[in-house]
């Protein structure tokens, strides 16, 4: 990683690093489980390990992301997908033996899998946003 | 084309899915006789390619999905011959957008305003490419660039921000007095030592955002002229302190930590000191003793830590909370900090909340908030169907607010005046099956082990005050024991050393103000309404309802419950240790508690 001298060094890093992480979710698929303290109490290791394994058998590249805890403990392992410039869609209490059917529906036939849906996160709420700035 | 034809069938989004599609209509529609009259047209991608291959029908405007050749036959006899819709494949609105609840819509975020966890559970915690993509060290670049140290300290202070720790001293007179205070060596301190039974916050920020303490960090570094910080964070939570690690590695390797940080000629470094698990540490003296690597117990008040701190030097200690918020004011401006809250709390806080609610986790909320809607707008109500009886707030040493308080404002005022306190953020929420004077009783013991021993109000109070809560939940107490409670619980609060021990008479106090009438129904009636304490209790099974289906008996650890199968079953009182299994696994609601 370079040494950052200046200001204007830290502001060009930021441009492209939001260009990168930009493209990165616009062009694929971006899977986040919650990896807190409470999201791995909860089982989101044996979660993230089924995810990688329903991955590899179907050779789908996908990018697996992990996060701190967003609150919702009682909800916990969530797991979030996102593709493309669709909202993020996140899962919650999921189990290892629900990834199968997630993978299959959401992420292969772009079909959520509603009676385990949470909520979602639009596209302008993504931190690629620039949520940082705002007010 | 829609001129010359009766009908254009366009067909898109196969990507090479079903090349027989296209064949195998042009093949049916000769068969039929319709060439002339229908034509097929191969369209770009619409961008439902999940659903294709998709055909659109003009000038009647019908919209089939995932059709394949063995729908054509069916799809030209109904719809190009017939005129009819075939149902089944028609496009069916994306179950995805429209009827899945947008976060903000969910109740338990719809009152939260998530400012300080803004990007917890968003980004990667141990990416700082994902931290400066979402806007971090922004703050750190405008201070460097623009503000002088004077200038930090005056907009911090304008925020009205105040100690998340607790205690709520002004954050900027604290970093004023730190930087007017005589001395060479400066340093400021994280305090990350989360002690308190049942609150996660500072955990959950230090492991989903630990960029935004350490930028926090280095900007009141910056304004009170600091060139060495500490983060001491207990040991108990170790993926805190690996993602710190990681965060402070990615920070020293940009140059964000270091020397002569952005090309500024600023030096300062950040190091991680972990604490052993004495809850006492967490008070801010003897946080500093620990990290000086003496034994943590707190030191006599004589100067404040602002002056003579860590290695008596001036020193600015804050909560993690506290130092993630600076970030926040020195983007947005201490105005629009000072917008959110109430006259004298002003900005965000966050709570765990926990107990007996519905929806258990973390939150962050405008300080002003009413608890009533933290307790049921956020967390659901209570879990159960039991009735909900009080909230302590503040962990093991806040207070216990009950019903009829529910529309307090939760600040740090309103919150002392109420005979609790801020604290750090916990928030226990309590049902009607909680006895008041039992939960009294658990956190003086849990005080009674924590207290570093050092002082003997809080040493020897905390001792003598769990006593007698013991001997009134055993049914030995008396009227006095009342009286003798809340002469003890004064003089521990006014005499002890540091704020475990002026803290400690809390639980106490606030129930014997607010519940009286439980000790008394323990006291005179040797009754525990709630039905909790072991001693003022019995088991017993009702003949009605009992089926002697031999559940109990089976379950039961001390073989103290006898019955034929298919009669009706009895608890031996002299054998039953009143553990309640008996209760919980019987199916007919036939065990009762007296």
């Amino acid at each position: 990683m370079p040494r950052l001298k200046s200001i204007a060094e830290l502001q060009q890093l930021r441009a492209q690093l939001q260009k990168d992480l930009g493209s990165r979710t616009e062009t694929s698929t971006t899977i986040t489980v919650g990896m807190g303290t409470c999201g791995i109490s909860a089982g989101a290791r044996d979660v993230m390990l089924a995810i990688l394994d329903a991955l590899n058998a179907r050779g789908i590249t996908a990018h697996v992301t992990t996060v701190g805890c967003i609150g919702m403990c009682h909800k916990e392992p969530l797991v979030d997908i996102q593709q493309g410039d669709e909202p993020r869609i996140t899962y919650g209490n999921v189990t290892p033996k629900m990834v199968e059917r997630i993978i299959e529906e959401h992420v292969v036939n772009g079909r959520v899998v509603e009676e385990w849906v949470v909520g979602r996160v639009e596209p302008a709420h993504r931190p690629a946003a620039g949520a940082g700035q705002e007010a | 084309m829609a001129e010359r034809h009766r009908a254009d069938v366009l067909v898109s989004c196969l990507h090479g899915r079903c090349e027989e599609l296209i064949p195998a209509l042009e093949e049916e529609i000769k068969r039929r006789g319709l060439v002339g009259e229908v034509e097929v047209v191969e369209a770009g991608c619409r961008g439902l390619c999940a659903m294709g291959p998709v055909l659109l029908i003009q000038p009647e405007g019908l919209f089939y999905t995932n059709v394949g050749p063995a729908d054509v036959p069916e799809l030209v006899e109904e719809t190009l011959i017939k005129g009819r819709v075939v149902e089944r494949l028609t496009y069916k609105e994306p179950v995805t957008h429209q009827t899945v609840c947008r976060y903000e819509d969910i109740p338990f975020y719809k009152k939260q305003v998530r400012h300080v966890m803004r990007q917890c559970g968003l980004i990667d915690p141990q990416s700082i490419d994902e931290y400066i993509a979402v806007g971090g060290y922004q703050a750190l670049a405008k201070v460097l660039s623009s503000m002088t140290p004077e200038q930090v300290i005056e907009e911090v202070k304008r925020s009205g921000l105040r100690g998340r720790g607790g205690a709520g001293f002004s954050t900027g007179a604290k970093w004023e007095s730190t930087r007017r205070a005589k001395g060479e060596v400066r340093y400021v301190v994280a305090n990350g030592d989360e002690g308190d039974p049942g609150a996660f916050m500072n955990r959950s920020l230090m492991e989903g955002d630990p960029h935004s303490i350490i930028e926090g960090m280095i900007i009141g570094a910056y304004a009170i002229g600091a060139h060495q910080g500490f983060i001491y964070v207990r040991d108990e939570y170790p993926l805190a302190v690996h993602n710190l690690q990681v965060a402070l590695e990615q920070a020293r390797e940009y140059g964000l930590l270091g020397t002569d940080i952005l090309g500024s000629g600023f030096d300062f470094d950040i190091k991680i000191v972990r604490g052993a698990g004495a809850f006492v540490c967490g008070e801010s003296s003897a946080l500093m003793q620990s990290l000086e690597g003496k034994v943590g117990e707190p030191r006599p008040k004589h100067f404040h830590a602002t002056e003579r701190g860590l290695w008596d030097c001036p020193t600015a200690l804050n909560n993690v909370e506290t130092w993630a918020n600076i970030p926040l004011i020195i983007n947005n401006g201490a105005d629009w900090f000072a917008s959110i809250g109430t006259e004298r709390s002003k900005g965000t806080k966050t709570f765990c909340l926990v107990g007996q609610v519905q929806n258990t986790g973390l939150i962050e909320v405008p300080l002003g908030i009413r608890l009533r809607e933290i307790i049921y707008d956020i967390g659901g109500g209570i879990r159960g169907g039991g009735e909900f009886k009080a909230v302590q707030t503040g962990g093991p040493s806040g207070g216990c607010i009950p019903a009829s308080m529910l529309d307090l404002p939760v600040d740090y005022d309103s919150l002392v005046e109420a005979g609790s306190m801020m604290g750090s953020g916990g928030m226990i929420v309590m049902d009607d099956h909680t006895c008041m004077v039992d939960v009294a009783r658990y956190f003086l013991d849990f005080l009674k082990e924590e207290s570093c021993g050092k002082c003997v109000p809080c040493r020897e109070g905390i001792r003598r005050m769990l006593e007698i809560l013991t001997r009134i939940t055993e049914g030995q107490g008396t009227l006095t024991d009342l009286t003798t409670l809340e002469g003890l619980a004064k003089v521990v609060r006014s005499a002890s050393l540091c704020g475990l021990g002026k803290s400690a008479p809390n639980p106490v106090l606030s129930t014997l103000h607010y519940f009286r009438d439980e000790y008394v129904a323990h006291i005179v009636d040797h009754r525990c309404p709630a039905k909790v304490c072991k001693a003022l209790i019995e088991y017993s099974i009702d003949p009605e309802k009992c089926t002697g289906c031999g559940l109990c008996r089976r379950k039961c650890p001390r073989e103290a419950i006898s019955g034929e199968r298919k009669e009706v079953h009895t608890i031996d009182a002299a054998l039953c240790i009143k553990c309640g299994i008996c209760h919980d696994v019987c199916r007919f609601d036939a065990v009762v508690v007296r």
